[in-house]
């Protein structure tokens, strides 16, 4: 997007002399007419024909930070105010339609219009004046369009609207001037139809504008989430400046109840921080100092200084609220065929105008001329291709709002409409079904040992490890605040655990071969061993001074929600897989646990994604979910990725869908979701083409020769500004919409 | 005499309709590749609303939207998957990458604001 007045924030200026550097580095990119720089603010204020990242990627280049600032609220509530007058214009010319026409419509209703001769004429002349003033004045803009679409060789609504209605207060005047142009019984006048039509389609304009402002609630609520105000630490003092002024490495404090502003890295004091409104994660997450933070949550209880890495538009929130909005601007294949009748729709609504006419003119019972222009007009004015443009788009609009509602981000409309064809949705074990963190899940201590004895060993000679499960053993001995001691003599058998020395006393730690090469008498341990193992946990013993001590556990913890979220998808229909490098043992335990109809073990991860194309070779729709760095091949293989983020991750931005809330009912959710999306654009196109199908051919009379009846074009105008309301409408009925079994 | 007449100009009518709207072609702005053009949205079309551009050229689109109407809030690139907001009163511009020959139709959501980017 190119701007012509920037302003970015400047990273790493050390000095003044800096200032002309930076300067000189924005104004040698090409469109810039000027480029000046705030060293005091660390700012830089551009203008020209430039697109903001071209400016960023030149300071960055010339070895600096820069970051566009930017207020995304500004636009919201711009939007919102243009809105709103639009919406009051379209009342008040609703308004004046409505007065003039309703009066008219009532007493042609109850036969109480004057005759077309004597004093009567005169009536009719003010009619035809006041009338005109009211095309002007509440249906000029449809003239206006019309005339200006013909130009271009287009035609679109205000063609049909301008046309039917223009029509009919021409013939009408025709008629007042010359009356004996028609047969007497045919002299009927049609202004309070063209009145009451525009009043009408304004009225329906207006209704429809307020309901599509209810459709991008969700964005709205992100948007809002944005803080106005920060509190930034400038010279040892703390002072609020607006958001936009936020610079790049600035200090900030947030104290207890506060939105924390920008996203950064926490330098000074702990808290607990609520990011459910992001990651939708209910429970806060405790943040300590080196923590990350994210601008827009909600700083529970700590006060405490933190750095801002991200401003702007890099914020993880903002980065959310354009992912988003550029989903819903995205349109998928359901909508192609709509698209395809709505652009040619127009002219040939006009071609079934024309026949209609020679129809009744050549067929059509007296009055003629009476006939052929009442059901011309109503063709006409029935007609609402708007209804078939809108249909698609419009839900799409809710729908991934609403997903991003449940902390999962669609990347566009094809990924939404692809979700609710899954058949098979396949999982990576680590860090997908289970938490990815290692961690301790059994001690068991033999004779005089205990568990804080017996981990406090463990710990104390894994201290000096790299193996990945030596972390998991050190965090617990941590967590319960035991006294390590130093190992002396360290060593690591490859493939058996490790020895060393610990207080002077011989230590072993490993599996059951290093025991059985140390002869080590196990007693009933391994019995304990075997059944930890099945259940998917990694069993080692420890063994002190040649006498077994006891055995320490390590699993990858399974998600607390997984076996729920996994049966939700069995209830959808859809085939759970588990797709892992992992042992086979330790995958079907973890698989059997949480209810997974199969597993696909010691797979490598080159191979994930020529396993997801045999899932789909026979004829399965398959949701691949995993961590989108791994898996991002399979990911991409799939016919929907599901990336599974940690809390407010939003790097993950090549898969299809990416889970916020790093929870498998993410995919439920989406799943979900799309379902209902995709059943109410169906509903939506549905009606709009029978809509159309119906009404046009009712509008040209063809009920007329079964029945005689005809349909009133104020009926057809009424109809036309309804349809599109209410396929705006029975979109928003998704805002309501609650997955089954969600969170 | 009559009848045969009116049937004559109804007849004619369709024959223009489907000429005008179909068979022939708008009015067309040629752009050279350095010139960025602006594209005012207003009273329900784009104008200019029919653009062609060089093969092998960068376009760069100015879409300034004076027209308030809801339909015209986004204008879209089928073929290219582009949608672009345009907020009122608000200069938005469009970068393309020099596209291949062809025509590149752009509309508002219900295909009713339209116009086409011509690469020859």
């Amino acid at each position: 997007m190119i701007s012509n007045n920037i302003q970015l924030s400047i990273g790493s200026m050390s000095c003044a002399g800096c200032v002309a550097s930076v300067e000189r580095t924005l104004q040698s990119v090409p469109g810039v007419k000027s480029a000046v720089v705030n060293f005091a603010e660390h700012t830089a204020q551009v203008s020209g024909n430039v697109a903001p990242q071209a400016l960023i990627d030149a300071v960055v280049a010339a070895g600096y930070e820069a970051a566009e600032l930017h207020g995304t609220e500004d636009e919201a509530a711009e939007k919102e105010a243009a809105e709103l007058t639009y919406y009051r214009a379209l009342k008040k010319k609703t308004l004046v339609a409505g007065v003039v026409g309703a009066p008219l419509a009532l007493m042609s209703l109850f036969g109480a219009m004057p005759m077309l001769e004597g004093s009567g004429r005169i009536f009719w002349a003010i009619v035809a004046v006041v009338s005109l003033f009211v095309l002007v004045y509440s249906g000029g803009r449809f003239f206006t369009g019309a005339w200006k679409a013909f130009k271009g060789h287009n035609a679109n609504m205000d063609t049909l609207i301008a046309l039917g209605t223009g029509t009919a207060w021409l013939f009408s005047t025709l008629i007042l001037i010359w009356p004996g142009m028609v047969p007497e019984e045919a002299r009927h006048l049609y202004f309070e139809a063209a009145v009451i039509i525009i009043a009408l389609i304004n009225l329906g304009a207006a209704l429809e504008m307020r309901a599509r402002g209810k459709t991008s609630e969700a964005i709205k609520r992100l948007i809002g989430l944005q803080v106005k105000t920060a509190r930034v630490v400038r010279d040892g003092k703390e002072i609020d400046i607006p958001i936009e002024q936020v610079g790049l490495n600035e200090t900030l404090r947030v104290r207890p109840g506060e939105k924390i502003a920008v996203d950064g890295v926490i330098i000074d004091g702990h808290s607990n921080v609520d990011e459910s409104m992001i990651s939708g994660e209910p429970l806060p997450v405790e943040k300590r100092t080196g923590d990350e933070v994210v601008g827009g949550t909600l700083n529970k209880s700590g006060s405490f200084l933190f750095t801002a890495t991200r401003i702007g538009k890099d914020t993880a929130l903002a980065r959310i609220i354009e992912m988003v909005r550029q989903a819903q601007n995205s349109k998928p294949s359901i909508g192609r065929m709509a698209d395809k009748i709505s652009a040619v729709f127009v002219p040939i609504v006009l071609l079934v105008a024309v026949v209609t006419f020679m129809v009744w003119f050549n067929f059509g019972p007296e009055p003629k001329s009476a006939y052929v222009l009442l059901t011309t007009m109503t063709v006409l004015i029935i007609a609402c291709p708007c209804a078939l443009g809108l249909a698609t788009p419009i839900s799409i609009m809710v729908g991934v709002g609403k997903a991003a509602e449940y902390g999962v981000l669609i990347r566009n409309g094809e990924a939404l409409q692809r979700a609710g064809q899954i058949t098979t949705v396949v999982l990576d074990k680590t860090g997908t079904v289970t938490k990815g963190r290692p961690a301790v899940t059994h001690l068991i201590p033999v004779g005089k040992w205990n568990e804080a004895k017996l981990l406090a060993v463990a710990a104390s000679i894994e201290t000096g490890s790299e193996h990945p499960l030596a972390e998991a053993i050190v965090t617990a001995a941590d967590q319960r605040d035991l006294t390590l001691s130093s190992a002396e003599g360290f060593e690591a058998i490859a493939g058996h655990g490790v020895q060393a020395k610990i207080d002077g006393r011989a230590v072993l730690f490993g599996n059951r071969k290093l025991m059985d090469d140390h002869s080590i008498e196990l007693g009933g341990l391994p019995a304990e061993a075997a059944r930890l193992a099945a259940n998917g946990e990694t069993p080692m013993f420890l063994a002190v001074d040649g006498a077994a001590a006891g055995i320490v556990a390590v699993a990858d913890p399974i998600k607390v929600d997984s076996k729920a979220a996994i049966a939700r998808l069995h209830k959808l229909g859809i085939k759970v897989v588990m797709l892992t490098g992992d042992n086979a043992v330790t995958a079907a335990a973890v698989a059997k646990r949480v209810g997974i109809d199969e597993v696909i073990a010691e797979v490598q991860p080159a191979d994930k994604s020529a396993k997801v194309a045999a899932l789909q070779a026979n004829g399965e729709v398959v949701g691949m979910v995993g961590d989108g760095i791994n898996d991002a091949p399979a990911l991409a293989r799939a016919d929907v990725g599901f990336a599974i983020g940690s809390g407010t991750d939003v790097a993950i931005e090549s898969a299809d869908v990416t889970l916020m809330r790093g929870s498998l009912h993410g995919v439920a959710d989406a799943i979900g979701i799309s379902k209902a999306t995709v059943r109410n654009i169906k509903q939506n196109l549905f009606g709009a083409f029978i809509y159309n199908s119906l009404g046009i051919p009712i509008a040209a009379g063809i009920l007329f020769p079964l029945f005689g009846v005809l349909l009133n074009p104020i009926v057809a105008g009424g109809a036309m500004a309804m349809s599109s309301l209410t396929v705006v409408t029975n979109a928003n009925r998704l805002r309501w919409f609650k997955p089954e079994g969600s969170k | 005499m009559m009848s045969f007449i009116v049937n004559l100009l109804a007849v004619a009518l369709m024959g223009f309709i489907v000429w005008w709207f179909w068979l022939s072609r708008a009015k067309v702005q040629q752009v050279k590749g350095s010139e960025a053009i602006e594209i005012i949205v207003k009273d329900g079309v784009y104008s200019p609303a029919n653009i062609e551009i060089g093969q092998g050229e960068h376009v760069t689109l100015n879409f300034l939207r004076r027209d308030p109407s809801p339909c015209a809030e986004k204008v879209v690139f089928s073929e290219l998957g582009i949608t672009l907001d345009l907020p009122l009163g608000e200069r938005q511009t469009l970068v393309l990458e020099p596209l291949t020959p062809g025509e590149y139709r752009f509309s508002c959501q219900m295909q009713m604001y339209r116009g086409s980017l011509i690469v020859s």
